[in-house]
């Protein structure tokens, strides 16, 4: 087809499939409500196949173009790219996955990478109990780059956990649990000088969609991809199509 | 995950990560033992990778084969159609098996099959040869269904090749406002490329409805 799209200096938005899928609800509404043009996507044999008709759909015309796991849509005008992934990893292939990612991310020459992720609700310790439920991490790269606008939004950054709670609390490390591919792909781009940015939310399985809107807010403090005011911030984002039925069909009306 | 009405439901795409692998601050007596564990695993899963390697074996001495019509069936239903109206013994010719395993099921070389068996077989139209079609009733797992792509289109030569998926999938599973009990069933959907101009012989498949596994690969 025709020449590849340049992504120089743009920013890259993915979801890391994680507890709730949260990040992919958020990523979801992000290209539906930015209208965003697909513009390519991953054949890869690390995700589990599936497609289905265009899930952005608002009408008859435009609900015929074929969907799979991994594809990309891009907005020039906000120097956006974004990255959708639709299902889980097949065993033993989210390693090479990221090993690809990444290596597509320098070869595309983005910018930073924005990953939007969650962790279990249910492993917080006593002090991420209180508070905002939502975290932030920056690569050394980034940080020196956006750590200070972070300190004026007033963002938590996620705290590290002991690595050997009750033995010896002095080691810490990083530790994200129901994150997916969040924990490998922040430790790679540090080590490789990618700029990345984790946002994630604590949650739990179940009606995730107002995780998905929560976690979506948060990144347009930073990133402004939507006008917010803030009364009326969330209805602002446009939900898919595709969200329709997501706890089953009708009754059968002989259950009555 | 119970849905609403106490239905269960496969929850999808949780984290399938597998968390004990997550590296942690290790002292050389920890590296030495993972080296080792690691080695070991590795030798096990080199030999898990050679059971789960698919063959695909061709009877005939074309190679590859030119193809430009090639119709799969996937799942027992889809062959079963197959046998019962379009394959017999003076039209069609059998060119090719697969012969993989998996938790599921095991297929051998063997093209002389009962319906309950479980297998992979390609045939050819005899009077035009680049007429290909296979029935495919064997499950081919998450991990094979990539493999069995590249394979099976990789011995073929592709000339204005169109493909024609057949599969099948429980009513229970299509999500629709009303309640499937009531819908007229079996029916039929169709997805399409938009490389295909030809009329479809039945509705789109609408959202939020997709097609997973083997077919959608």
């Amino acid at each position: 087809g025709s020449a590849a799209p340049d992504f120089q200096g743009f920013t890259l938005l993915m979801p890391a499939v994680s507890v709730g899928n949260v990040g992919q609800l958020a990523i979801d509404l992000v290209i539906s409500t930015l209208d965003m043009a697909k513009v390519g996507y991953f054949y890869t044999d690390c995700l589990v196949p599936m497609v289905g008709n265009n899930p952005y759909a608002t009408a008859e015309e435009n609900s015929v173009e074929l969907s799979i796991n991994a594809e990309v849509y891009s907005l020039p005008s906000k120097k956006l790219v974004v990255l959708q992934i639709r299902s889980p990893f097949i065993k033993n292939k989210y390693r090479p996955f990221c090993e690809t990612l990444l290596s597509w991310v320098k070869s595309s020459k983005c910018a930073r990478v924005v990953l939007l992720s969650s962790s279990h609700a249910y492993q917080r310790d006593d002090e991420q109990l209180l508070g905002t439920p939502l975290r932030y991490l920056l690569t050394p790269d980034l940080e020196k780059a956006v750590g200070g606008r972070m300190k004026e939004l007033n963002w938590k950054e996620m705290e590290k956990v002991a690595a050997y709670p009750g033995i010896n609390n002095t080691d810490k490390v990083l530790h994200i649990p129901g994150g997916g591919i969040t924990k490998l792909l922040f430790t790679e781009s540090c080590s490789e000088g990618i700029q990345m940015a984790v946002l994630l939310k604590f949650c739990s399985e179940g009606d995730n969609i107002p995780d998905a809107f929560v976690l979506v807010n948060y990144l347009n403090e930073w990133l402004q991809l939507i006008k917010s005011e803030v009364s009326t911030v969330s209805s602002k984002w446009k939900i898919p199509s595709s969200w329709r039925l997501l706890f089953g069909n009708g009754l059968p009306p002989a259950l009555f | 995950m119970a849905t609403f009405f106490g239905e269960v439901v496969v929850a999808p795409s949780r984290a399938g990560l597998d968390e004990e692998e997550e590296a942690r601050e290790e002292t050389p007596e920890d590296r030495e033992i993972r080296r080792e564990i690691e080695k070991k695993r590795y030798r096990r899963r080199r030999l898990e990778l050679r059971e789960r390697e698919i063959q695909v074996l061709w009877t005939c001495a074309e190679q590859p084969l030119v193809c430009s019509r090639f119709v799969v069936a996937i799942g027992r239903n889809a062959a079963a159609f197959l046998s019962s109206f379009i394959l017999d013994s003076v039209c069609w010719e059998v060119v090719g098996a697969v012969k993989l395993w998996n938790e599921w099921c095991r297929t051998s070389s063997t093209t002389n099959v009962l319906p309950t068996d479980s297998f992979c077989l390609f045939y050819r139209l005899i009077s035009d040869p680049t007429v290909l079609l296979c029935q495919c009733s064997c499950y081919v797992a998450e991990d094979q269904q990539f493999q069995w792509l590249e394979k099976v289109f990789g011995s073929m030569q592709k000339k204005d090749l169109q493909v024609t998926i057949l599969s099948t999938c429980p009513v229970a599973d299509y999500k629709t406002q009303e309640s499937t009990l009531t819908l007229v069933s079996p029916f039929l959907k169709a997805l399409k490329t938009k490389e295909f101009q030809e009329q479809v012989c039945c509705p789109l498949l609408e959202q939020p409805n997709i097609v997973r596994d083997l077919p959608a690969a």
